[in-house]
This record gives structure tokens, C-alpha cells and sequence, in this order.
């Protein structure tokens, strides 16, 4: 399968810090790619990248097989939608359509009209007076409508309360259906990842410290509950992700790709919540300790 | 025609929720050979799901022969649960309300009853693959 987003060493330095760091991802098409991680991970910086907004300052990034910003023509094929879903607050909603129109080749004006249409929206509405939801769910109109093959969302719900959220998702997983295009968007809502995201990024001080599809991250990851132990006395094929001890207690949450078979452990799954928040915090340094017993809800 | 829905916090996988509903629905008799299931877009614009996690729980089904997909029309169901051992429930249930008021006249509350069995279920089911 071909890659929507392939970087290699991709890195942006602002003066001197760096945003984002050794980046290498190959991200397959025909996903929902769930970017995740602390504010100011790197996250808007990946993506603004990916859209040609800004320029590496180390390494390549290819968007659907092309430097993102070669030709008006590579453009074309990527939609983005912009943290905060900005349109222009003078303009009416029909405004924004003609621009859609004049501005992509692929324009889909029949869509976006009966979008518009059937969200309710008056034509003749001035942006500025939208509320948070509608005014994404006119973004995401333009975006679609362009008929992109890729589509790149910066926390498209993050503003919205949680009715609108739910819309635009529902809207969105609707669009898929129809279109299979294929889409990045970062959150920080791990739950509503869970439902949309088949595939997860997970950036964490400017480094990608977990990718994959989602079901084979989750099949990988196990939490283990057992007599306290070394986790250094651990199979090789073990990587422990976090550990917790009480006095007696051991509670650990390994990645590997073989079968846990020590009796000493309890096995049981993990969900993409925990898993994500255990990378966040490996990479904090693990220094916020947990109160003792703060696993005893998972024993069996 | 069902409707799906999901439970953000049970933990599972939300393809095995949906396989599992088709299932229960099958075994319940709300479901029957010849239904549509809904369609994948609907299900996912519905549930604001990835229209990937309905195409991988409906070809599940059709790996287990439950559903068939029908090129252009929609997925149905090609197969009923449960339908022969039906008639074995309400003997088994005798049997097992029986075993459950000799467990509470030897002192197990809810809790205990229920940890017993799902531990002996677990060990019968291991010995099972093994």
C-alpha cells in the first residue's frame, strides 16, 4: 500500500528549539490517523510541514508521493483544516463556497451546496456570526468539497462542546464512507480517537514515540500484574512501557510481540487511553508518582 | 434492521461490540437469516465510527458464515445462532438454579458466586485449547 505521509529524519528548529525531532514515519493510505501527544509535542508543527505551511529545517517529507508544496497542482490533493477552523468572518457562507469553487480544480460545488443545505445554514449568513460548531462544519464543507485524497485536521473538535463534536465526527466518518480518502488529525481526545482512529501517532517532546494501526498496538501491549520483581529480570522480547510497584506488588505495562508465559503475571489488555498515557509519561521521565494501589480496579 | 451502538467504556474493541451485538441479536431471534445488517456508512456516520472498524466486524461475520456481502446492496445475514439448543435452555437453567441456591445455602453472596463461576468458566474453557 502506498503512503499518504512519508518523512525521513524530518526535523524544525525555531531558533533554538526544536519542535520536532529525527522524525521517521511511513503512514499508509486509506486510514484515519489519530496524532496524539502533550501540547507542544511537535503535533501542528508535523502537520504544517505535511501541508507545505512550513519548511524542514532537517531531513525530507513526501505528501502523497511528492514534496507537499512542488506544484499548485500537489496542493490540490491535500485538504487542511487549520486549528480553530479559520474562515474569513466579512464573508457569507455562499462566499466561501464561490472561493471553494475558484480555488480547487476539483471543486465539488453539488456537495458543498447540499451540505450547506442540509446543516441548515443560511447561504446568506456572514461567517463571523457562526457559532464554534457551525463554523467548523462550514470548514470541513471546504475541505471535503475540494475532494482531497489526503485530508489533515488540527484539532478539529477541540473548540466545540460535545453535541457539535459528535456531529462533526459522525459527519466526517460519513464522508469517508462515501469518498475513502484518507485522513490525519490530531486530539486530545483520546475516546473520540478510539472511535474514529485506525491508526495511531503518538508525539511526544518532538518525537514520534509510537505508530501503528491501532489493533496491532493494542494486541502488543499487555498490562501484567504480579509479585513485585526487577522489571530488569524481564524476557528480552519484553519492553516495559511504565512500572509500579507497592511492597508487594509489580504492575507493568509491556510491549512485545510473542505471548506472555510466566504464571507469576496476570495478563490482562489494555486500553488505547492507558496506552497512550503510559508513552506520554515514559517520556515525562516517569517523575509524577502514582498514589500506591492506583491499579487494584484492573485485578481480577 | 438493527442499530448498533457503543459503550466507550467497556474496554472492548469496538468491532468485537458490533460483532457481538449481530450475535446476541442472532441468538435473541432479532436478527434472521435474510436480514440486511445497516450499512457501513450509516453505521459510521451514526456512531461516528471509522467505516474500516464496520467493514472489519461485518467481514468477520462473513468469516464465521453469520453474513454474506452482497456486491452494491449491503451485507445480510446468512445464518441463525442458537436455533437447534434453544430447547436446551430451560432444562440448563433448572440445573443451574439448583447449583445456584446450593451455593447461597453455603454461604456465597453475588460477588462470590459469580467469581467461582467465572474462574471455573475460564479454567473449563483453557482446558479446552489445551
Amino acid at each position: 500500500m502506498t503512503a499518504v505521509i512519508e518523512t525521513e529524519g524530518l526535523g524544525k528548529r525555531y531558533r533554538r528549539l526544536w519542535a520536532l525531532s529525527d522524525c521517521t514515519l511511513s503512514i499508509p493510505a486509506g486510514h484515519v490517523v489519530g496524532l496524539v501527544g502533550p501540547n507542544g509535542a511537535g503535533k501542528t508543527t508535523l502537520l504544517n510541514l505535511a501541508v507545505g505551511l512550513l519548511a524542514p529545517t532537517t531531513g525530507t517529507i513526501e505528501v502523497l508521493a511528492g514534496p507537499p508544496r512542488a506544484r499548485p497542482a500537489q496542493l490540490a490533493r491535500i485538504g487542511f483544516l487549520a486549528q480553530d477552523a479559520p474562515l474569513y468572518a466579512g464573508l457569507t457562507v455562499a462566499e466561501h463556497l464561490k472561493l471553494g469553487a475558484r480555488l480547487n480544480p476539483g471543486w465539488d460545488a453539488e456537495y458543498a451546496r447540499r451540505r450547506i443545505d442540509w446543516l441548515g445554514l443560511d447561504p446568506g449568513q456572514k461567517a463571523g456570526t457562526l457559532s464554534g460548531g457551525q463554523r467548523a462544519q462550514v470548514a470541513l464543507t471546504l475541505a471535503i468539497g475540494k475532494r482531497p485524497e489526503l485530508l489533515i485536521l488540527d484539532e478539529p473538535v477541540a473548540s466545540l462542546d460535545p453535541l457539535a463534536r459528535r456531529e462533526f465526527l459522525e459527519d466526517l466518518m460519513e464522508a469517508i464512507a462515501e469518498r475513502e480518502f484518507s485522513v490525519v488529525l490530531s486530539s486530545h481526545l483520546i475516546a473520540d480517537l478510539e472511535r474514529v482512529c485506525d491508526y495511531l501517532i503518538v508525539l511526544v517532546d518532538s518525537r514520534v514515540r509510537l505508530a501503528g494501526p491501532v489493533d496491532e498496538l493494542l494486541a502488543t501491549h499487555h498490562l501484567l500484574t504480579g509479585p513485585r520483581r526487577d522489571p530488569a529480570t524481564l524476557p528480552a522480547g519484553q519492553r516495559v512501557i511504565s512500572a509500579s510497584h507497592t511492597d508487594r506488588q509489580t504492575t507493568l505495562l509491556v510491549r512485545t510481540s510473542e505471548a506472555v508465559l510466566d504464571p507469576a503475571w496476570t495478563v490482562s489488555e489494555v486500553g488505547l487511553e492507558d496506552m497512550v498515557l503510559a508513552y506520554m509519561r515514559e517520556a515525562a521521565g516517569g517523575g509524577r508518582r502514582r498514589a500506591p494501589g492506583y491499579h487494584l480496579e484492573v485485578q481480577q | 434492521m438493527i442499530e448498533f451502538h457503543l459503550d466507550g467504556r467497556s474496554g472492548v474493541a469496538p468491532y468485537m461490540q458490533l460483532i457481538h451485538q449481530v450475535r446476541q441479536a442472532l441468538r435473541l431471534g432479532l436478527l434472521r437469516e435474510g436480514d440486511q445488517l445497516p450499512k457501513v456508512k450509516d453505521v459510521a456516520a451514526g456512531l461516528a465510527i471509522n467505516p474500516n472498524t464496520v467493514l472489519k466486524a461485518y467481514r468477520e461475520l462473513e468469516y464465521e458464515r453469520l453474513a454474506a456481502a452482497r456486491p452494491g446492496v449491503g451485507t445480510f445475514v446468512t445464518a441463525t445462532l442458537g436455533g437447534a439448543s434453544l430447547a436446551a435452555h430451560g432444562p440448563l437453567r433448572r440445573e443451574l438454579q439448583g447449583w445456584l441456591a446450593k451455593a447461597r445455602r453455603a454461604g456465597l453472596d453475588d460477588e462470590s458466586i459469580e467469581a467461582l463461576f467465572l474462574s471455573t468458566f475460564r479454567s473449563a474453557a483453557e482446558e479446552d485449547i489445551a
